[in-house]
Parts: C-alpha cells; structure tokens; sequence
C-alpha cells in the first residue's frame, strides 16, 4: 500500500479527515481491512456498527493511538504519524506526533478524567502542561469551558464526586481547552445511565452547532440522525455503507446495515 | 406503655433499637492471660538488676549516642533519597520500549537484589581502600582520590551509596508496581492531549502511582533505619548501634546498651510511621470522596461528644 501514487493522494482544502485504505492488525487479527472515510470541515459524521467492527480502532488510528499498518490517514491535509520525505514515508518522532494530536480532541467511553485532580484542573491540564502556560491565565478559560458544558459550579469537585454525566461533559471541556479544529468522540454515552445520556448529547449537539467538526462513534442512532451530516457504517474491517444519515437510516443500501438496524431498533 | 399496647409495639417505627448487645467471654479470657504475662514481664523489668535501667538513663542521651542518632538519620535519610531517586529512574528506565534501557535496568535490579546488603557495604568499604592504594597512579573519579579515606567522610560516602544502591533497586520494583497499577486510559487521555511520555508520567501517572508507592516506602524507611546499623562492614563506625556496642563493651555491660538503642530504634520508627500516615493521606485525594479523620480530629470529635458511648 506504500505505493508513490497512493501516497501523492493530495488533500482537497475543505477536507478535515481524509482516510485512503486504511489497514490495521493487532497480531494476526486484521481490525481494519482498507477503511475509506472523508470528513468535510465543519461537518459531524456518525460511525454506527456492531462491536469488534474496528470503529474505535479507526477512531483510535484518526490521532495515532494506533499506528495503521497500510493506506494513508491525513487531517487537515497532513498525514498522521508519517511525513513524506521524497518519496520514502518517515515515521514522526513522539514529539512530532504529540504536536499533532494537539488539534485533535479525544473524548473516551469511560471518560478517563484524572482523578488526582479538580474538574477546573483537568480542564486547565493541556493549556499548562502541554502549552506551558500560566495557571492564572487559563483559569477564566476553564471556568467559562465548564459553564458551557453545564458545570460552572463544580470546577472544584473531584472526579470521584461527579456522576458519569457530569465527567464526561468535563471530559469535553478538557478536550475543547486545547482548541482543537477536530473532535474525536469514542462512544461518549455508553457508559453512562440512561438518564445521564441526554445532557451528554445536548452538549454535543451545541458543540457541533458551533460549528466544530467531529466524528462521533455511536450507540445512539437517534443522536447520528438528527445531529449527524453523514454516517458511516462500519462492520468487519470496513465502511459497509456510507450516506447522509436520514436517508440512510430509512433506506439502508446494505443488507448488513439493514440487519443491524432490525437489531438496535 | 399501656397505650403502645393497645396500639399496638410499632408506633414509633423510628425510635432506636434497644438490644442486648452480642456478649465477647473469649475477649475477656484473652485480657485476663494477656494481663498476667504483662505484669509477669514488668515485674521482671523493674526488679531484674540486670536490665540496668540505671545505666541506660545515663547514657541514652550521652553525646556519642546522640551523635550516633544524628549520623543513623542522616544516612536513612540520605540514601533513602538516593534509593528513591535512583529507583525511579530504573522503574521508568526498566518500563521503557528501549530494550538496551529496560536491559541495563534488568540488570542492576538483579545484581543490587540479589546480593547481601552486608556483602554489599563491605565492597563499597573495600573500594574505598582499593581507590586510596592506585589513586597515585591512575585518575579515576578525582573527587574520590582527593579524600583521606582514613576520616569519616568517604566511610559516610560509600555507605551511602552501598545503602542508596540496594535500596534503589527494592524501590524501583516497588516504583515500578505503582505505575502499573495506573489505569492505561489515564496515559491514553494523557496522550491525547498531546502530552509527550515525560509529560505523562509526570503529570498524571506518577502522582496517581504515589498511592500505591507510598505504604511500602515507608515500610523501606523504616527498613532503612534499622539496616544502617550494619554499616560497620564498611567499617562506619559513628552510627548508633556501633556506638551503644562501644559503650557497652567498655563498662562490661553490653545488654543495657544494646537495650538503649532499641529504645531509639523504635522512638524513631514510631516517627516515621507518623509522618507515613499524613503523607498516605496527602496521596489519598481524588481516590476518596471523603478523607477519613486523622486521629488527632477523632480524639477530638469523640471528646466533644462528652465520651458518653464507651
């Protein structure tokens, strides 16, 4: 797949998330068989699927959690975890991947706040760890990043003392306080209790009113059809369908996107 | 009581039980033998002329003892620091992808592990002899060769680091379950973020790790204070028990001393396991919703309460 004609596959400006036959195998476990995926900027698209699928694996593989084996992986036209010297891919330094994923934003399933630290602290952790800047300064931001999400009045709680809404939408404003141009959303809702699901969605629905581009693996379909721009459907190793949600969702073009909907609906 | 039984016993569901509390007769035969050993034992104490109370007053704050105490701090102190350090940087050197770091980490763990800790400080004590015969010929560690390895301080030296080395290798290990004991999201998150593996250990995966790596450094601490009095294989001869030793031996009554300085071995250890509760304490944020009281808000709260129940 490291062919120089795939490689030169140039970026079309208004594209945040290009993905080019994507491969990844854990072992002799092949996950992700040649995933094609484009995300336009601005827009959200919604990966639905059955587990084991290889959705979070490519979600994973979009801020090089995961290194992919084969085909080409690119945001905001630069390709992720590699640069082309030449001809010849170079795999990046830590330091330079680590710089890549600062425009990316990262919220997981079970959240994954740090627990030595306050609501407002793990909201301030990337500006001053990772940008080294001044505590002082970028605490009004994080206030004004946990009022957003709901939760202005707990910026000195402990994780341990919020309920799984609450973490994860401090979760979202962690993400969000370094700027990124692009949020990734790992199933956000699944382990949560179906009462603390909503809050979670409202947020993310503003989030993407304001225009953020995201891609967001998801159990809600109701979430993918009203907020989603396009969907994607991945099973085995690849996107077995692809269309703008509503359409797709009533008229599955696959058989396997049908018999899954019969399922989770 | 004639209306509760009219109306029957529960018209006042809420008020508390009143029961026959469950009754312990084996606790009570256990005080009653564990009293009668005691006061066998105390009685043997005060009336055994061979304890030499007499003499352990008069010494255990004579100046060489309290030296000895002073130097037996120092050098737990001391190498414990090294020892943490040092084990740090083996745990994470020892948890690297780098095969050449995580080997040469391998191996210092096993040869430091694996050997006495007396063997140990004798050979850094025999170094020391080695480096002040060839220091004339051959320019090896200047600093070490600059010293009169007759005085105290290259003895004080070399068991600092015969105590620090093996302890870092204990450390390391126990460092080394700290971090794995972190949950791996908290690094993944951490990654995100775009923290770099410095960063992550750092910031987030080494404050969480203290709370598993706290209890047994303390345990190592106190370790450490009783091993120091083994440094005479160097030879290091101003630490406390040598000193007790010497003492003893001059006026003919090892016993007493050797009494005397247990008395400060478990003064001092009772310190430390003062200071190791505050600090598990400190580490114990964000893992607890409430912290529990410290003995001192206990005693305390039970005395503001007027002690009415036992």
């Amino acid at each position: 797949m490291s062919r120089k004609d795939d490689l030169l596959v140039k970026p079309k400006p208004d594209v945040m998330v290009e993905a080019v036959e994507v491969h990844k195998s854990f072992g002799r476990n092949e996950v992700l068989k040649g995933i094609n995926f484009e995300v336009k900027t601005g827009e959200v698209a919604c990966i639905i699927g059955p587990s084991g699928g290889g959705k979070s694996t490519f979600l994973r593989c979009i801020n090089h959690l995961e290194k992919i084996d084969a085909g080409q992986l690119s945001v905001a036209g630069e390709l992720i975890g590699y640069k082309l010297k030449g001809e010849k891919l170079h795999e990046m330094k830590d330091k330079e991947v680590a710089a890549q994923r600062r425009s990316i934003g990262m919220v997981f399933q079970r959240f994954n706040l740090f627990p030595h630290m306050t609501a407002a602290e793990n909201v301030m952790a990337g500006p001053v760890v990772v940008q080294r800047r001044n505590k002082n300064e970028v605490r009004d931001r994080a206030q004004e990043l946990l009022t957003k999400v709901g939760l202005g009045d707990r910026g000195n709680a402990y994780p341990m003392q919020l309920s799984g809404g609450q973490q994860q939408r401090v979760a979202i404003a962690r993400a969000l306080a370094m700027d990124p141009e692009l949020m990734l959303f790992d199933e956000p809702t699944s382990a949560l209790d179906p009462e603390l699901v909503g809050d979670v969605l409202d947020v993310m629905r503003q989030l993407a009113q304001s225009g953020m581009t995201m891609v967001v693996v998801t159990h809600e379909i109701g979430f993918a059809r009203e907020v989603g721009d396009t969907l994607g459907f991945i099973a085995d190793g690849v996107v077995a369908d692809f269309g703008p949600p509503k359409e797709l969702l009533a008229n599955p073009n696959s058989e396997r996107l049908k018999a899954f909907l019969a399922k989770v609906l | 009581m004639s209306t509760d039984q009219t109306e029957g016993t529960h018209k006042k569901p809420t008020e508390p039980i009143q029961a026959v509390p469950v009754r312990h007769p084996g606790r009570w035969i256990g005080v009653g033998v564990i009293a009668i050993f005691a006061a066998m034992f105390v009685n043997s104490l005060l009336t055994n002329p061979n304890w030499g109370w007499p003499l352990i007053g008069e010494w255990i704050f004579s100046p060489p003892i309290l030296k000895g105490v002073g130097v037996t701090l120092l050098l737990t102190f001391l190498a414990m620091l090294l020892g943490l350090a040092l084990g740090v940087l083996i745990a994470i050197m020892r948890l690297s992808p780098n095969p050449v770091m995580s080997g040469s980490a391998w191996v210092f763990v096993w040869v430091f592990r694996g050997t006495p800790v007396y063997v140990q400080l004798f050979l850094w004590g025999s170094i020391i002899a080695l480096y002040q015969r060839i220091s004339l010929g051959i320019p090896f560690g200047p600093e070490m060769i600059s010293f009169d390895t007759k005085t105290l301080i290259p003895a004080f030296v070399a068991a600092l680091l015969g105590l620090g080395l093996n302890e870092a290798a204990y450390m390391s290990e126990i460092v080394r379950a700290g971090i794995l004991s972190v949950d791996e999201g908290q690094e993944e998150a951490a990654t995100a973020l775009g923290m770099s593996r410095l960063q992550t250990l750092r910031h987030i995966v080494l404050p969480q790790a203290m709370r598993v790596i706290v209890p047994p450094t303390g345990n190592e601490t106190i370790s450490m204070l009783k091993t120091t009095s083994l440094v005479i294989a160097i030879p290091l001869t101003t630490e406390l028990f040598f000193q007790a030793q010497v003492i003893g031996n001059r006026l003919f009554q090892p016993f007493p001393m050797a009494i005397m300085a247990s008395i400060w071995y478990l003064a001092l250890t009772s310190v430390l396991m003062v200071g190791q509760y505050y600090i598990e304490r400190y580490y114990a944020k964000g893992a607890m919703r409430e912290l529990p009281p410290t003995p001192i808000q206990k005693l305390k709260a039970r005395l503001g309460r007027g002690g009415d129940d036992e």
